[in-house]
């Protein structure tokens, strides 16, 4: 077996992150290589630099492609050569149709002619390849992800494919969808196409992947041979790490109960009958920061944003009590009015008026409460924003500051800001730290420990474990919009949480079939 | 240091937006002085400026709300003139008193808006498509209404909202009295406002613009509302259009700045989801803005009406392009979320004392349009240059 390919000691910095660091990676030719990591581990990074998405230049390191180097200028370069990436995110054209999406930005065209027969023709052979049973003019929005992710890959090997990655191509998919892309997998290796797929799915792994090589924190951990596969070894070294950061002492005592959920359903927005909340119950005491883990997808932003207000969804079912009683969340402002607040963990789209300063943030989710019969008092709206300026240490030059002109942590300080104005009881938390340099991340852990401390009570959601085992009394795990496990302060650990996941994952076959 | 940029670029804008009026009106005193007519700024202009740009105003508050909230409405002019038709049919052919009138047309306004306004608002189709519908629907409603004829003259009760004088009842009538005294008045209110906000700026840590600049501008304002209110005093009085218009103006001036629901607008259009997600019903609120411009294009097409004395299907054409000028003109933000009440009279008025003026002079219809849209473009670019700088 010839080697296609070899990433050597790849180091890729952003600006105070290092999201790679001389991690390896070598591919033999016609193999089908499984990459798995955390979220964040660098994985996807890898992937970009691999497929030109970060230019030659922009990363320290070698890559040696089919015997030679490889200098990548963009994708076009690398696309040439024959290395295709699927994003998870699809890239293709909702309102254009199958062979329209198929030849994009590389038509069927003779002098800027587009030879619609000739398209059609060859779109047709293509999706046969595939195994899609799609006409070439069907429009691609109106037809399931499940396809879409196929006609990606008719996409990929109309420009001859040399070496295919796909980035966790069946997390969208349901699990006859996901049969399909994988057995199709198997066709294209037997064709001589070599293959790099990420995914979490051990299941998955196991059944197409001949070798694995596990990433985390930036650096290549292991590469194992299908024989060496197994679940254990790989949730090993998955999570085996130290904690990278430091959190405040905490001598947490939890009080009475604050907040149940029981049995928490709701549905997809836009695609009928997806059920994306399964029956959630859990629950935080006053006092108690409680943990939500679980990879991406899992559903625990959707959980958090149907709750709160039912600000995503539809078909809402189940209970939310505070303080012992049920409560209306069916608003935001009744949530808010109920005691729940919600950061967003997407602080700029859906936390921020980024144009606007600090002090009318601050204010936005109770203007009521500078107000007198609806009219504004400014200068208690300055008197407060300046409170939690000192409070929480926004580091600014004044409170007439546009938030657009704050890093990231003192941006979510002005979100927190907002939302503790409001007074309340529970805050959930949605990627408290995300984005944010080490140093910042210490001050909004002291600030969850703060508000814990006066009684309230914190709702965290994260996809670094770390923190969640740092920061949390109670860890829930969620999987596929159910809560798989939860696990005592105590008994918590990366390898146990890794492998509620992984084996919920593993024993999903039918299961997670939606009604 | 920050601080001081932002502060001194706020204020950029509106000094900056006041000095363009200001050298336009002195551009026009100099050129009407130079073909040797009589003086620009004299009483009769004056008054006029405020009676054939009065709709204009009227429109623009309540189209800034509509762009501030991030729409548009390119209803106005349509709404403008059917709601005058119907004010006119009210007046005319149904014989009804002015003070039932007045009411009953504002009502029919609401209707309309909110008739728009629930298409935008609940159900998201784009306010651009609604409204362009609603140019159309209005236009031809307007011409159904009168038949193709124009309905008129009016009594002279309804004639007296756009034509009218405030009554002086100082009994002193050459110079007058009462608009003397109110002038006065004004005079006063604007200085002690603008110290307040001073104050204030000073007390949150705001560095306030240099002391000079402040007292210079106020005393521009002063001078200028003393000559204004002089001339008005000489000649006939306080128009009634002008009351009107102050009344309004404060008004949203203080609704968008200091009301709970004023300031929810501007987040709506700052950012939606993040609005949302505090617990704001951005929909309502946009449905509210277009409810308050459908009443405002109501009193609009009214006023319009009674100066002309006549309903006519033709008029109201272009409001709605004056209207939204204005307000971009007036420093508003084409993306929603900013803009001021202040900015976007002062850009009313720009855009009225250029109407007069060129008229003065004898330039053609032709190059009027031509020079309006190049000082809409220059505006905007003058906006944008600044927020990259």
């Amino acid at each position: 077996m010839t080697t296609l390919l070899e990433m050597r000691e790849i180091t890729k910095v952003f600006p105070g992150v290092k999201a790679l660091d001389r991690v390896s990676l070598t591919v033999e030719a016609g193999e089908i290589h499984a990459i798995c990591g955390e979220n964040g581990a660098g994985k996807s990074t890898l992937m970009k630099v691999l497929s030109g998405v970060y230019p030659h230049g922009t990363y320290d390191g070698e890559i040696i492609y089919d015997g030679a180097p490889l200098a990548n200028r963009g994708i076009r370069d690398s696309e040439e050569k024959g290395i295709i990436i699927i994003h998870q995110e699809l890239a293709l054209i909702p309102l254009l149709s199958i062979a329209e999406n198929l030849f994009m930005g590389n038509e069927v065209a003779t002098n800027g002619v587009i030879s619609w027969p000739l398209a059609m023709q060859k779109t047709g052979e293509l999706l046969r390849q595939v195994g899609l049973n799609e006409p070439p003019g069907a429009i691609v929005g109106k037809l399931g992800v499940g396809k879409q992710q196929l006609i990606e890959i008719a996409k990929a090997l109309s420009k001859n494919v040399r070496l295919l990655i796909l980035d966790e191509p069946t997390a969208a998919l349901q699990e006859a969808d996901a049969d399909r892309l994988l057995d199709l997998m198997l066709e294209l290796k037997a064709q001589g196409v070599t293959q790099i797929i990420i995914s979490h799915k051990l299941n998955e792994i196991s059944r197409v992947a001949d070798r694995i090589t596990v990433i985390r924190d930036g650096t290549s951990v292991s590469t194992l041979s299908k024989a060496e596969i197994s679940e254990d070894r790989i949730i090993r070294d998955m999570v085996g790490r130290d904690m990278a950061h430091r959190y405040p002492e905490r001598s947490p005592h939890p009080g009475e109960m604050l907040f149940e959920v029981e049995n928490w359903s709701c549905m997809h927005a836009e695609q009928a009958g997806r059920q994306m909340i399964k029956g959630v119950s859990l629950n935080v005491r006053k006092g108690e920061i409680v943990g939500i883990a679980g990879l991406m997808g899992a559903g625990r932003t959707e959980f958090a944003m149907s709750i709160f207000g039912r600000s995503y969804g539809k078909s809402h079912a189940g209970r939310v009590n505070m303080h012992g009683k049920p409560v209306d969340v069916s608003t935001v402002t009744k949530a808010i009015d109920a005691g729940i607040s919600y950061v967003t963990e997407d602080r700029k789209a859906l936390g921020l008026i980024l144009e606007e300063p600090i002090l009318k943030n601050i204010s936005l989710a109770n203007l009521f409460g500078i107000a007198k019969n609806s009219v504004l008092d400014k200068r208690r709206e300055a008197q407060v924003a300046e409170g939690y300026r000192k409070q929480l240490a926004i580091r600014t030059p004044g409170v007439q500051q546009k938030v657009v002109n704050l890093s990231g942590g003192n941006q979510q300080k002005v979100v927190l800001s907002k939302w503790l104005f409001t007074d309340p009881a529970l805050l959930i938390l949605d990627e408290p730290t995300r984005g944010i340099d080490v140093g910042a991340k210490f001050e909004i852990y002291t600030i969850m420990k703060d508000l814990a401390e006066q009684g309230r009570g914190v709702l965290m959601i994260s996809s670094e474990m770390p923190e969640l085992l740092g920061m949390c009394d109670r860890i829930y795990v969620m999987n596929e919009g159910r809560i798989v496990g939860e696990l005592s302060r105590e008994e918590a650990d990366q390898e146990k949480i890794m492998a509620l996941i992984v084996k919920d994952n593993g024993k999903n076959g039918g299961k997670a079939k939606v009604a | 240091m920050a601080d001081k940029q932002s502060s001194l670029g706020g204020h950029l804008r509106e000094n900056g937006m006041l000095l363009a009026l200001v050298a336009i009106v002195a551009l026009f005193s100099i050129l009407v002085g130079a073909q040797g007519k009589p003086m620009f700024l004299q009483a009769p202009n004056i008054t006029n400026i405020f009676l054939q740009n009065g709709h204009v105003i009227i429109l623009a508050l309540g189209m800034l709300l509509i762009i501030v909230s991030g729409h548009i409405d390119l209803s106005v002019g349509s709404v403008a003139a059917f709601t005058g038709a119907v004010a006119a049919y009210l007046t005319v052919n149904l014989g009804l008193p002015f003070w039932l009138v007045i009411p009953l047309t504002l009502i029919v306004g609401g209707m309309i808006g909110a008739a728009q306004g629930y298409w935008v608002a609940f159900w998201r189709i784009p306010s651009f498509i609604v409204t362009l519908a609603g140019m159309m629907v209005f236009r031809g409603a307007t011409m159904l209404l009168l038949g193709g004829q124009n309905i008129g003259p009016f009594p002279k009760a309804f004639q007296s909202m756009s034509s009218g004088f405030i009554p002086d009842l100082t009994g002193l009538t050459k110079p007058h009295g009462l608009t003397l005294i109110i002038t006065a008045l004004a005079i006063g209110v604007i200085t002690w406002i603008g110290m307040r906000a001073r104050a204030r700026d000073a007390e949150f840590g705001i560095t306030p613009e240099p002391t000079g600049l402040f007292w210079g501008r106020t005393a521009l304002i002063a001078a200028a509302t003393a000559f204004v209110g002089y001339q008005l005093a000489s000649f006939r009085g306080l128009p009634n259009v002008l009351v009107v218009l102050t009344i309004l103006i404060v008004l949203y001036a203080f609704f968008t700045e200091n009301t709970v629901q004023g300031r929810r607008i501007y987040a709506v259009g700052g950012n939606e989801k993040a609005a949302k997600l505090s617990g704001i019903g951005t929909d309502r609120l946009v449905f509210f803005c277009f409810v308050n411009m459908g009443v405002l294009a109501a009193l609009a097409g009214m006023m319009v009406t009674a100066r002309l004395n006549s309903a006519t299907p033709k008029a109201g054409t272009g409001f709605e392009l004056d209207a939204i000028a204005a307000v971009f003109i007036g420093g508003a933000s084409m993306t929603g979320g900013s803009g001021k009440i202040i900015g976007v009279v002062i850009g009313a008025l720009i855009m009225g004392v250029m109407n007069m003026g060129m008229s003065i002079l004898g330039i053609g219809i032709d190059y009027q349009q031509m020079i309006k849209g190049l000082v809409l473009l220059a505006a905007v670019i003058f906006d944008v240059y600044n927020k990259n700088k």
